[in-house]
């Protein structure tokens, strides 16, 4: 498959501070790619750079073949968007939304009609079309994003934090249309998001920025495998970390909100031996990594709701954006 | 054509919301309606400009003041769609940055003129009331019109070319109102301009809206010393000229517009 994102040495500085720093990547056609990362890693630079709204400092990107610097008129007809923020026009109706989309991207009425009406099907919107976006719900007005977002069938689809602040039922109907999107349309999605779950249910490969940079890619699964073993959480008076890593199956230990997170192979299997040695035990925990591991490792950083929501105030996620 | 349908949705955007906002109609009228009434028949109880009554004389000047006030002040929609992700919406269409400014100059121009047209039909019916001194014919009103149009995209530019470039929308305010009271008071709207000296005749001569003012002033008083002063080709030359500018500098505004 040819790759249909090429990303080369994709760099944005602001005065002293680079944000995104010489970013490599290729994104293969019908991938869900995530973008993850804490606040301020770049993510949301390095998608308003890819769909032509910041110029890059330096380095490029292909889109669908063409170079964002130089041909940005053909990738914005390449490529479809869903703001972090709500980009509605809530006087407006969903309709007439969709309709002044498709006249921003020169659609003939026909097709304009025709896709409006397929659109709406699939995210649910039919019967509330003729009303102002003012009366939707967060969740419905999300869907009504993602409509537009598809509209003109774009290669591909950017998703900037698609689900911040959606109930969880919402969460789940919003990913269910992304994956039904990237089977039946063959699009290739590009997702950032805060929340693990997320990544790990919709996306095949996923890459962890950090201070501009890709810290590391690959597949969710193959991502928590590579951390070499379960985690066990233990809260215990006495611990003597050196003779646990001492543990040939301990491959890693590391405090969490003070407890102890131990890397252990096997778990299940060695668990008597490790609370022998430890004594006295006040907790202990024993689960099989996920993704909000494989962050906290390459990050040293965890996610919080809190931060998650930061987009909403004027948190940090605010800088973010701004940047 | 692409760019002239996207210039079509541009301005179908700020109609429908502009006809929706009905308490934004509705205060843009009373407003001036108020000024007539009031500062017309207070003032006018002890003056008068040339052969008619204060309240006509001032008339021409709430028609401006209606299109200066609304006309810049519709770049502060601007602002709001920067706040929320909805300028990166039109942004990130495949359509020029030019055809955008067009389209929102377009969009503003005719929320003013709508408002505009409404004090004109109220003039009207004033008038064959036998309340307003003024004559209406075809041909002045056509004038009327048309100049209010031409010095609208003008204003409607300069209150773009502000939000363009500005975050908050208090800070737009701010800046604005320092630009429109001076450019409101000082441009004949309220007292004739043939008498003041110094700083303030000039201030009063490079004010393009007295030019606006003037010629309405003339095609719907009369021309003498109190009502209009210039040649109207003249007035409306100046206008033009200033309107060509600020559109000018506005599409060059939204080039540059960061995010």
């Amino acid at each position: 498959m040819a790759a249909i994102i090429d990303i080369k040495d994709l760099t944005k500085t602001y005065e002293d501070r680079t944000v995104v720093d010489h970013l490599n990547l290729q994104i293969e056609e019908g991938e869900i790619f995530g973008l993850l990362g804490p606040n301020g890693a770049g993510k949301t630079t390095t998608l308003l750079m890819l769909t032509t709204l910041k110029p890059p400092t330096s380095g490029t990107a292909l889109i669908n073949g063409f170079d964002i610097t130089k041909r940005p008129d053909k990738v914005r007809k390449s490529i479809g968007i869903v703001f972090q923020e709500p980009s509605t026009d809530e006087i407006l109706t969903g309709y007439e939304n969709l309709k002044l989309h498709g006249w921003l991207y020169d659609m003939p009425d026909h097709l304009l009609k025709e896709r409006i009406t397929d659109v709406l099907q699939l995210v649910n919107l039919t019967d509330r079309k003729d009303d102002l976006v003012k009366r939707y719900s967060g969740g419905m007005r999300r869907r009504l994003e993602l409509a537009r977002g598809l509209m003109h069938h774009p290669k591909v689809l950017f998703l900037d934090e698609p689900t911040l602040g959606l109930d969880p039922q919402s969460r789940e109907g919003l990913w269910r249309y992304i994956e039904k999107l990237a089977q039946e349309k063959n699009m290739t999605i590009i997702l950032t998001t805060h929340y693990m779950d997320e990544a790990d249910r919709l996306c095949n490969r996923l890459a962890i920025m950090d201070k501009g940079k890709i810290v590391v890619l690959d597949t969710p699964k193959q991502l928590k495998a590579n951390l070499g073993g379960d985690i066990v959480r233990l809260k215990a008076p006495h611990l003597d970390q050196e003779r646990l890593k001492a543990l040939p199956y301990v491959k890693k230990i590391s405090p969490c909100d003070g407890e102890l997170c131990l890397t252990v192979e096997n778990a299940s299997s060695h668990l008597q031996e490790i609370l022998t040695l430890v004594g006295k035990v006040d907790s202990v925990e024993v689960r099989i990594p996920t993704l909000d591991d494989v962050f906290l490792h390459y990050t040293g950083k965890a996610l919080k709701n809190s931060d998650a929501q930061g987009g909403w105030t004027s948190g940090p996620m605010t800088g973010e954006a701004n940047e | 054509m692409s760019e002239l349908k996207g210039i079509y949705a541009l301005w179908y955007r700020e109609f429908k919301v502009f006809t929706r906002e009905r308490s934004r109609v509705v205060s843009s009228i009373i407003n001036p309606l108020l000024w007539l009434f009031i500062i017309g028949t207070g003032l006018g109880s002890f003056l008068s400009f040339g052969p008619v009554g204060y309240q006509a004389f001032l008339y021409p000047g709430i028609l401006i003041m209606t299109s200066l006030f609304s006309a810049v002040f519709f770049g502060v929609y601007i602002v709001w769609d920067k706040k929320v992700d909805f300028m990166k919406e039109v942004l990130v269409a495949p359509m020029r940055r030019t055809s955008i400014f067009i389209g929102k100059i377009l969009g503003g121009s005719t929320d003013t003129l709508i408002q505009t047209m409404i004090l004109i039909v109220i003039g009207i019916a004033l008038s064959f009331a036998g309340i307003l001194q003024i004559h209406f014919t075809v041909l002045s009103i056509l004038v009327t019109v048309v100049f209010l149009f031409v010095i609208t995209v003008g204003l409607c530019a300069i209150g773009l070319i502000i939000g363009s470039q500005m975050e908050s929308p208090e800070g737009f305010q701010l800046i604005i109102s320092f630009l429109i009271f001076p450019l409101f008071f000082l441009s004949g709207a309220i007292f004739p301009i043939y008498n003041q000296s110094g700083v303030l005749s000039t201030i009063v001569l490079v004010n393009p809206v007295t030019y606006a003012v003037d010629g309405m002033r003339g095609v719907l008083i009369g021309r003498g010393p109190q009502l209009g002063q210039f040649d109207p080709w003249l007035d409306f030359l100046v206008i033009t000229i200033f309107s060509a500018i600020m559109v000018a500098i506005g599409t060059y505004a939204f080039k540059k517009m960061k995010l």
